[in-house]
């Protein structure tokens, strides 16, 4: 494996004897007639999982899968095919069948590929990926998190954790005649405690990750933070109380509760959707949708975070691209298809789940920025409402721009001070209108830990958020009191 | 290419060589096709060829699973020594192994899962069905001003499961849908709404032009749709909405859930969890059924298991392993994918028709809501609680009269299961999870 860490470009060439040839005749196969424009996406994956419950590693896991994916376009139009082997033969399938919806000619073009790039930077470095470290060591670690979650509080009865950990050499060649690589590594750590308590039971979980190496989870502690978190929620929830029900004003602590962005926002703002016209926010840059105190962004290019890329799955280098301004709205992310046909910038947000599947414009890292007030004067202003501080999953329908997101740890806030723990509760908004509501915003932005995946469409992807902490003078509480 | 099971049974007698004291293959090999058409132009136009090998191997009560799409010999060597030393490294775990020989389904029965239409169908008539759909959503009526596509999709998988206690079964099944995405207008706002048809033979599907009607009918309903105050109210679920419901049910019973403790139907096998009004099966073995296998994941007969008996819970969801930790026996509903152990997952997992017809059951709340759409996650497994992002019609006097949106609705399912007041007649067989209109009395329902 050592040597394939150096160059994707090489790695297909040694491993599947797929050459400059091979992928000149592939290209050139699927272009002509109506089809203006085709890419070829090689990817070679290694997924490792080691999961503990009971008190053991009962089930370690590694799935190898490599395909290319094979994309025309004819101005809206794609057309798309894939194939595990890589092989001639299959590629000359796959370039039949992804023209398909050009016409039925088979004139072959003739592609001059410049040479293999690499990407200008490397936001994500590793001397050793994950998944090359040995088993027996992620198991050790599993084992000493389940120790310190039970020893954190007696009624702490289990504790489950998994490390899962990626390893995915690309190749990306366009009939613009680009042929670029890239390495991206990335792994994840998340804990589950159980607490029991006279019949009680309750759960609570944490993790984080990134493009990062194993001893990520070592610095500073980092496994024993993630376990004492999700053992301290258990614990917490124990005595949470209902959650209250209705419109009311909720501040939101820093980090992943910016999933209010990424659902609310971002999703809205994606370029496909608003050439489609189905979005909410659909012809509105320029408007003003927030509260001036509302920058956002979305940044693909933060060293070592789980949404960063060095280019995005179409070969472009992602960007850090400003969503809403002051307030006011100011762009989409794109990716070829969409900006090409809304005569828009490339952002870098072309992304997808797999060889399997043809890119769509997607989110990478996606922040607020900082603003000027203290969390604590935050909390003190407010008489009556609720602080959020974890939140599992959220879901947006873009159209009427009703968005969702569920609350994990919450507190009550009276006169305030922060008093008792509610439990989860599902918050819901206009995503066109929330922001206007914002009227204060801390000085306090963070990112989150590096746990978020979004699906969209049936396809997944590794996404970050971040968030200061933020009042927002009503949104509705979906709780049962 | 040498034949899958030659392949795997290859590879079964290396792992036994290496020492490897059980084991299973499981090869799963797929073709699927999907056309997306947006205003009447192809939008994306989609084909794949799929092929997996997944292998699980047991040096005693250790075990790991690995997973490769090369199939080629070098990959499947390494594949094996990949997964002798994973394996080698796990923790003995007592209840780990195959199900005993004798538990493995005799003959393979035919469920008729495929359709030679799979193979049949060119690739203009998929398209046209697909045209067909969307045009006939946006001719609907006029304030269907935009589409995010009419959709044809389909489906064969082959699946192949082999293990060293010389079971070898296979089969193949094939899938179809079509569905709409209509978009509706009025006064500068947007809804928009989804209406599908799925199934396992080509020639049940719902014709295009009712999918389309309908998925125009369910956006257009929508439009003007505003708030309501804060209120306990009763609240209807139309079926599509009570099968979201039943899936969270079918989730919480499953047996891994249940001894990991993350259920909130621990300890309550045998005891009233819902109203006498409920009764719920999982049926493995419905003909065409899309949630039905000949066998499950581990190669034992799927069944039709009564799971909750007029509100009695008679049954959790149960494969070898999950039967062995909580001693009971396997209910034939593992579920494996190539890459990973098995669990569990429901087959074909249905609430029985009730006698109420929707009209009857809308009839009977003075004040409520009827629920088409649920959006989130906001389901807490260990506790039951529940709080989700909704949609629908507001019920005044027994009649649906405005749309409501931008609220939630929120209890325990605990009492939401004790709570369905009605089950209606209407049960269709809609997808793997299936549930006719319900009626729970008492919901808070959060609005301005």
């Amino acid at each position: 494996m050592r040597q394939q860490l150096v160059k994707s470009e090489s790695f297909f060439l040694d491993r599947f004897g797929v050459t400059p040839h091979h992928v000149e005749h592939t290209i050139g196969r699927v272009l002509g007639g109506a089809v203006d424009y085709a890419d070829l996406y090689f990817e070679y994956r290694i997924l490792e999982s080691v999961s503990l419950e009971e008190r053991m590693v009962k089930h370690a896991s590694k799935n190898v899968t490599q395909g290319v994916g094979v994309r025309a376009i004819a101005r809206e139009k794609t057309g798309y095919a894939f194939s595990h082997d890589i092989t001639l033969e299959d590629l000359e399938l796959a370039a039949g069948t992804a023209r398909y919806i050009a016409d039925h000619s088979g004139r072959e073009v003739s592609v001059g590929i410049d040479g293999f790039k690499r990407p200008d930077r490397d936001l994500y470095p590793l001397r050793t990926p994950v998944t090359e470290i040995p088993v027996s060591e992620k198991i050790a670690l599993l084992n000493q998190i389940d120790i310190i979650g039970r020893q954190h509080d007696p009624r702490i009865k289990h504790v489950l954790a998994n490390l899962t950990s990626e390893y995915k050499v690309v190749l990306i060649a366009t009939s613009g005649g680009m042929v670029i690589g890239d390495i991206q590594p990335l792994t994840r750590l998340s804990v589950t405690c159980i607490a029991e308590e006279r019949g009680n039971r309750q759960t609570g979980t944490f993790g984080g990750g990134g493009r990062v190496e194993f001893s990520y989870f070592f610095d500073r502690d980092q496994y024993r933070y993630y376990t004492i978190e999700a053992a301290r929620r258990a614990i917490l929830n124990l005595s949470a109380v209902n959650a209250p029900a209705g419109m009311m004003t909720v501040v939101l602590g820093p980090g992943w509760p910016g999933i209010l962005l990424h659902e609310a926002i971002g999703h809205g703002l994606e370029g496909d959707f608003n050439r489609k016209g189905v979005s909410a926010f659909t012809g509105r840059i320029g408007q003003k949708v927030a509260s001036e105190l509302c920058t956002i962004v979305d940044d693909g290019t933060l060293p070592f975070r789980r949404g960063s890329l060095n280019i995005d799955d179409e070969g472009t280098p992602t960007s850090r691209t400003v969503l809403i301004e002051k307030g006011i709205l100011r762009g989409y992310l794109q990716d070829r298809l969409n900006s090409r046909l809304m005569k828009m910038p490339l952002t870098g947000n072309g992304r997808r789940e797999s060889f399997a599947y043809p890119p769509m414009p997607r989110m990478t890292n996606t922040f607020m920025m900082a603003g000027e007030s203290t969390p604590e004067e935050i909390i003190r202003s407010v008489k009556s409402g609720l602080y959020a501080v974890a939140f599992g999953g959220g879901q947006v329908d873009i159209t009427s721009g009703k968005f969702v997101f569920s609350a994990s740890e919450a507190y009550l806030i009276e006169e305030g001070r922060l008093t008792n723990p509610v439990k989860g509760a599902t918050l819901i908004g206009n995503g066109p209108d929330i922001l206007t509501r914002v009227s204060m915003v801390g000085s306090d932005l963070k990112l989150d830990e590096g746990i978020g995946t979004c699906g969209k469409e049936g396809q997944t992807v590794p996404v970050g958020v971040g968030l200061p902490t933020l009042r927002i003078d009503g949104i509705t509480v979906g709780g049962t009191q | 290419m040498t034949k899958p099971e030659e392949l795997a049974q290859a590879l079964l007698r290396k792992a036994k060589g290496r020492g490897s004291t059980e084991g299973d293959v499981l090869v799963v090999e797929g073709d699927s096709f999907s056309v997306r058409v947006r205003l009447g132009e192809i939008d994306k136009l989609e084909h794949a060829r799929e092929h997996q090998l997944g292998l699980r191997l047991f040096f005693g009560k250790r075990s790991a699973v690995t997973a490769t799409s090369d199939l080629s010999l070098a990959s499947l060597d390494r594949l094996l020594e990949d997964t002798c030393a994973l394996a080698q490294s796990t923790a003995q775990d007592q209840a780990s192994g195959l199900p005993a020989p004798d538990q493995y389904v005799d003959n393979v029965p035919d469920l008729n899962l495929w359709d030679q239409r799979s193979e049949d169908l060119s690739v203009d008539e998929k398209i046209q069905l697909a045209k067909n759909v969307e045009a006939a959503a946006l001719d609907y009526d006029p304030r269907i001003t935009n589409s995010e596509g009419g959709n044809f999709d389909h489906y064969t998988t082959r699946v192949l499961y082999t293990n060293s206690h010389g079971f070898l079964g296979q089969y193949k099944a094939s899938g179809f849908s079509i569905s709409a995405v209509p978009v509706a207008t009025t006064n500068g706002t947007m809804q928009r709404d989804y209406w599908y048809s799925y199934r396992r033979k080509f020639d049940q599907l719902d014709s295009a032009e009712k999918v389309g009607q309908v998925a125009a009918m369910r956006a257009l309903r929508r439009l003007g749709a505003k708030k309501v105050k804060t209120q306990a109210r009763p609240v209807v679920f139309e079926p599509l909405m009570a099968a979201r419901l039943l899936s969270h049910l079918a989730m919480a019973l499953s047996g891994y859930a249940i001894y990991k403790g993350t259920s909130f139907q621990v300890g309550k096998l045998g005891k009233q969890i819902a109203s006498p009004q409920v009764t719920i099966f999982d049926d493995g073995t419905l003909l065409a059924g899309l949630g039905s296998r000949p066998f499950d994941g581990e190669g034992i007969a799927t069944l039709k298991t009564p799971v909750i008996e007029q509100g009695i819970l008679k049954s959790y969801l149960l494969d070898t392993y999950s039967a062995r930790k909580l001693a009971m026996v396997s209910t034939g509903n593992a579920a494996r994918g190539v890459s990973d152990s098995p669990t569990v997952s429901p087959n074909n997992f249905y609430l029985a028709a009730g006698p109420w017809s929707p009209e009857q059951i809308v009839k009977t709340v003075k004040s409520g809501l009827y629920v088409t759409e649920l959006i989130g996650f906001g389901v807490n497994m260990a506790t039951g609680d529940f709080s989700q992002g909704a949609a629908g019609l507001w019920i005044e006097r027994g009649e649906l009269t405005f749309p409501v949106e931008e609220i939630t609705i929120a209890g325990n399912l605990n009492q939401m299961l004790c709570d369905i007041e009605m089950v209606g007649n209407d049960l269709e067989m809609r997808g793997k999870i299936s549930a006719p209109t319900l009626k729970i009395s008492r919901m808070m329902i959060a609005g301005s």
